[in-house]
């Protein structure tokens, strides 16, 4: 049985990014919690099931956007619907559409009240996330991009922990102050260019003064996505007040935006201002890495030690994406990937440990391991992914990253190894007192091992752990001829043209 | 060629697939309850044993082809990673050097295997125990027959995770979570010297992979710096894994694993990793004088401390300890005075061969002893008189002691007078401190035999001993005789293929020397030991024995930066993204916009007389600037 091709005229990309505002009309009639429950699972998953025929029909011999859908949108403002994906975010779509049934199980009892607006969130997410790694106009970029914000700030501010409201007004007024000046910088590259296509952006001859400006309104607007350094502190307080599913959609894709949108806009469409700003990126990045970790390993709070890990391995994702060179920017993109897989999983436990516990505190949950062997056993596993243990899948991001980090500057790559180290050290110091404790550990014999619903969520993370980390290759290949076309827009005659100038 | 292939990843296979179906089968899951602990318990030896001997004839068969001259090709199994210019591969590399640690593996691993049935009979984790010590053995193969940079490190951070976990296998231990964990994390401190030395060669060579690295090293000269660079780095990994001063502090702690742990890893295999990586990529050490004069004194360094170490402790699985340490510092050695011309590795890896041997039944002996003394007790100064009680375990131990020590004829003698004869050739300075090394060792080594066998029985665990079952002490004998046998088996034939440089002997004042200092020590220890002391003689010299006991306060120097240095750090971080950031720069863009907006609201007052009153007001300013 030879797999169906791909039909020219069936919008793949539309599909996947409506379905979800589908089913989330359905779900305002339903009743039963219990229903709504499956039938959010159901709906998710079965657009998980649609998006595997992208990565069989993907042709990744070459860099051109593919599944390209186009229609006319507002013609008088040269606004259209233009959708498409290159090797890139083929990766981030997959991994989008397959974290949210884990979001919608991870769920499954956490969520108590208000479940039918939990779910319709959850999808209305869905719906816009997709759209962000999909849209190749800019106008309708920015309609998702704004469009996120809502469900997140709800999902943090109606469900969240005691201090809710505070961090999601935090996170909103953040993420809105960036994105103000993205829409600025929007509308100046609409006006020399006369097009809101994204591909028509790319490759314009820009002065080299304008691209500066244009470069650093885009870098605010996702360094605070990222979140580098210092642009970070929304991250922990978000995290920490999220709902677990909060906490996953935004380590997992969320903050992949912000890099995405680096890879995306920064470098092809201003490459000379990208070759001006990369040491100040490069070190903020080190310093991300570093300060990271440290901070990490200064938590008690288990939420916010795997949060600020994250500032950490995030910094990795922009120190290879501003490495500017092929293993550089590939091993950023695995470290986005795997970052999602990792920190989500993470992020699930913690909510496993939550659900059971009530706290989060490192002291109160010493010693849960010994009562709960299988989750001991899936929390090990995660926390060595996390620290970049070889075989699993942050080690090829991060080593890659470091690779090309190593040819720019091996002042730099040598001054991020600390931060592997100090990554031992706070995810071994979690990982001892959560399955083994110390002497006096609370008593938690009561406490039940992993059911059947929280092995399933962990599964599949599981299993991308390994994939990744024993056989990367196919998820390198992918994107490959896509790396290798946008470093040539960032490395190309425009920005050695523009280099000239200075 | 295929047919070599095929059996690697077979002796591979064994012991991961041992390792897997104990953890599928022999957990305390409801296929066992039915048969009952016991059977759990034989199961999973059973498995883990059958196995590893499967692995081991697969491996016998791979070494019999290199034997009759089979040359590995680089054989691709996979492309694990390509991206640019840097290519990784799966691949193999079988050739003399591997076949023998790979069959010094197998074997230890077998009888050590063997032995942990009987020493680890009541523990209720069992069959835990025998899926990491599968999995370790697994991880240690790996590194054995890898054939690039980078697989060998996946396996190198592999056999450091099973470290982690076996040391920390009594986890309700503070101690042991603690020295697993410590463990981990200096290892991990090598590693990245390692990595980066990795990063560094293929920047020079744009290769991985073992071969390829050396054939581009032969054909294009590079920078003899910068290649020193790389070596001296790639060899901080070593000093990582073989615990070489200043990294060596984890070894000592990581007795705090089950003794069949401590003979297999800490002493006979893992730690030898260190010496092994540095032979494979002798072709890097060789051409760098410089990283070869910072390895050896690394090694001699590391051998006299160790020694001086051990002359003071008094728990019997440290000493042993610190003996590996000094044994590992004389392998270091070794490869750092190489004659690239002559023996090459020869000396090194001739060493390693018989110290797993004789360093495996020390350990194994000792945890006989342990056994006996229902293992609650490891005091030297707590036993004596173990010597009529349990004659066995006692002779076992008497040979590896005399092994180590270099007694004439058993194997430990052939292989540290090699490396002896190496250090008389190239380096006095170091052949002078490697034979007061020797002398040490066989002071410290018979100041153990005969506190713990000499004498009268010292302690009420003592009394009660009794020799071990024949499941224990029959590992012990089949080690002992290789122990005693090991210089006869042709290991520097095997790997030195010319025969008048094998069969070079060290000249004779060297062996005069070696000798004097053994008579020494175990002179000097009998004198002292062997008529029944039940005190240290030594403590008469209190600042001597004072700093030797505390290790020379290497730990608290350690405890005291890394305190300091990551305490203050992490605090430093915290509070600049609490005050200083989250603080000022965040809350304070908050307060100034809010203020503002407060200060802007006292002219919103809605009362149309103050709007009149800033109407006039503005207004006589305006008419005021046009008049002027």
């Amino acid at each position: 049985m030879t797999f169906p091709s791909h039909h020219p005229d069936f919008p793949i990309l539309s599909v996947l990014i409506f379905s979800p505002l589908v089913a989330a009309a359905i779900a305002v009639f339903i009743r039963s919690e219990g229903l709504l429950r499956w039938w959010t699972l159901a709906s998710t998953i079965v657009i998980a099931l649609v998006s595997l025929p992208l990565w069989c029909w993907f042709d990744a011999t070459t860099a051109k956007f593919q599944f390209v859908e186009h229609a006319a949108w507002i013609p008088s403002l040269k606004i259209s619907y233009t959708l498409g994906i290159d090797g890139i975010s083929l990766l981030l779509v997959l991994m989008t559409t397959l974290i949210m049934p884990l979001c919608v199980l991870c769920s499954w009892r956490y969520i108590t009240k208000r479940v039918k607006e939990f779910m319709i969130c959850l999808l209305v997410m869905e719906t816009a996330m997709v759209g962000v790694f999909c849209a190749l106009d800019f106008i309708l970029f920015f309609v998702f991009w704004e469009a996120m914000l809502i469900p997140m700030a709800l999902l943090i501010g109606v469900w969240g922990g005691p201090r809710k409201i505070y961090a999601a007004i935090k996170f909103f007024i953040y993420t809105m102050a960036g994105s103000i000046l993205l829409l600025v910088a929007i509308i100046a590259l609409y006006l020399k260019v006369g097009s809101f296509d994204i591909r028509a952006m790319m490759g314009h001859p820009y002065a080299a003064e304008f691209q500066c400006w244009v470069f650093l309104a885009f870098f605010i607007s996702f360094a605070i996505k990222v979140p580098m350094f210092p642009f970070h502190t929304w991250l922990p307080a978000a995290h920490v007040e999220a709902p677990t599913a909060g906490s996953v959609l935004l380590a997992s894709i969320l903050l992949k935006m912000g890099t995405y949108g680096f890879l995306r806009f920064s470098l092809p469409i201003t490459p000379h201002a990208t070759h001006v700003f990369t040491p100040y990126i490069l070190w903020l990045s080190v310093i991300a890495i570093i300060y990271g970790g440290l901070t990490a390993l200064a938590q008690s709070d288990l939420k916010k030690l795997v949060a600020y890990s994250s500032v950490s391995h995030m910094g990795f994702a922009t120190f290879g994406i501003f490495a500017l060179n092929v293993n550089g920017i590939e091993g950023a993109t695995m470290v986005m990937i795997n970052h999602g897989v990792t920190t989500g999983a993470l992020f699930i436990a913690v909510g496993i440990i939550y659900e059971r516990l009530h706290t989060r505190d490192l002291g109160e949950t010493a010693g849960m391991g010994k009562f709960m062997p299988v989750f001991a056993g899936f929390l090990g596993i995660f926390c060595l992914s996390s620290l970049a243990f070889p075989g699993t899948n942050s080690f090829i991001g991060e080593f890659l990253v470091l690779a090309g980090g190593f040819k720019v500057s091996k002042l730099m790559a040598i001054c991020t190894v600390p931060g592997v180290v100090i990554a031992a050290a706070y995810m071994l110091r979690m990982l001892q007192k959560v399955a083994y404790g110390h002497v006096n550990n609370p008593d938690h014999s009561q406490l039940a091992d992993l059911n059947l619903r929280e092995i399933v969520t962990l599964a599949p993370l599981l299993v991308f752990v390994f994939w990744i980390g024993l056989h990367p290759q196919p998820f390198i290949h992918v994107m490959h001829a896509s790396v290798q076309h946008l470093l040539e827009q960032a490395n190309g005659p425009l920005a050695n043209a523009a280099v000239a100038l200075r | 060629m295929e047919d070599v292939s095929g059996l690697l990843w077979r002796v591979l296979a064994g012991p991961l697939s041992a390792a897997v179906v104990i953890w599928l089968l022999c957990h305390k899951s409801k296929f066992y309850t039915d048969f009952g602990p016991i059977m759990e318990r034989q199961a999973a030896a059973f498995i883990a044993i059958g196995f590893l001997a499967g692995s081991s004839l697969f491996g016998y068969w791979a070494f019999g082809a290199v034997r009759d001259g089979a040359q590995m090709e680089n054989r691709v199994l996979y492309e694990f990673l390509s991206a640019g210019d840097l290519m990784v591969e799966i691949n193999w590399s079988l050739d003399r050097l591997s076949g023998l640690m790979m069959m010094v593996v197998c074997g230890v691993s077998l009888c050590i295997m063997v032995y942990s049935i009987g020493y680890m009979h009541d523990d209720p984790g069992i069959s835990r125990f025998f899926a990491k010590l599968s999995f370790f053995v697994f991880s240690m193969l790996g590194i054995v027959l890898a054939g690039n940079f980078l697989m060998m490190f996946i396996f190198w951070e592999l056999v450091g995770v099973s470290s982690y976990l076996l040391i920390g296998y009594w986890y309700e231990r503070p101690s042991a979570a603690d020295a697993g964990k410590k463990a981990f994390i200096v290892n991990r401190l090598g590693d990245f010297g390692f990595l980066i030395g990795i990063l560094m060669l293929w920047g020079i060579t744009g290769e991985v992979d073992f071969v390829r690295v050396k054939n581009q090293l032969a054909a294009h000269p590079v920078d003899a710096n910068l290649l020193a660079v790389a070596t001296v780095l790639i060899f901080c990994g070593a000093v990582g894994k073989s615990a070489q001063f200043p990294l060596h502090v984890w070894l000592p702690d990581a007795m705090e694993g089950p003794t069949p742990v401590s003979a297999l890893i800490h002493a006979a295999t893992m730690v030898a990793a260190g010496v092994y990586m540095l032979c494979r990529v002798s072709f890097l050490v060789f051409g760098s004088p410089v990283a070869m004069e910072i390895i050896a004194w690394t090694g001699g360094i590391t051998a006299l401390m160790a020694a001086l170490i051990a002359t003071q402790q008094n728990d019997i699985k440290r000493i042993l300890a610190y003996s590996t340490l000094s044994q590992l510092g004389y392998m270091v050695m070794a490869v750092g005075l190489s004659n690239p011309a002559g023996s090459g590795y020869m000396p090194a890896m001739f060493h390693l061969s018989t110290h797993a041997f004789f360093k495996a039944l020390l350990f194994l002996s000792a945890g006989s002893v342990i056994i006996a003394l229902h293992h609650s007790e490891q005091d030297i100064w707590k036993m004596g008189g173990l010597l009529k009680k349990m004659p066995i375990t006692a002779g076992c131990f008497a040979v590896g002691a005399l092994a180590l020590c270099g007694f004439p004829f058993m194997s430990g003698f052939y292989s540290k007078e090699a490396i002896l004869g190496l250090a008389y050739d190239h380096n006095p300075r170091l052949y002078l401190l490697a034979t007061v090394t020797a002398g040490l060792t066989a002071f410290y080594m018979f100041r153990c035999f005969f506190v713990a066998f000499f004498g009268n029985t010292r302690g009420e665990h003592a009394e009660k001993a009794k020799e071990s079952s024949w499941v224990v002490l029959g590992p012990l004998v089949v080690l002992a005789v290789a122990s005693i046998c090991g210089g006869w088996f042709g290991i520097p034939e095997w790997l030195v293929e010319n025969k008048a440089i094998s069969a070079e002997h060290a000249p004779r004042a060297v062996m005069i020397a070696a000798l004097a200092a053994f008579t020494i020590g175990v002179g000097a220890a009998a004198f002292l030991y062997a008529r029944g002391a039940t005190t240290d003689a030594l403590n008469k010299l209190p600042v001597l024995s004072w700093v030797l006991r505390n290790k020379f306060f290497i730990e608290e120097i350690y405890m005291v930066l890394v305190k300091a240095g990551q305490g203050t750090l992490a605090w430093l971080c915290g509070f600049v993204d609490r005050w200083i950031i989250a603080g000022l720069a965040v809350r304070g863009l908050a307060a100034t916009t809010r203020g503002t907006g407060q200060v802007l609201r006292l002219f919103q007052t809605g009362n149309v007389q103050t709007y009149a009153l800033w109407f006039a007001a503005g207004a006589t300013i305006i008419l005021y600037c046009l008049v002027r």
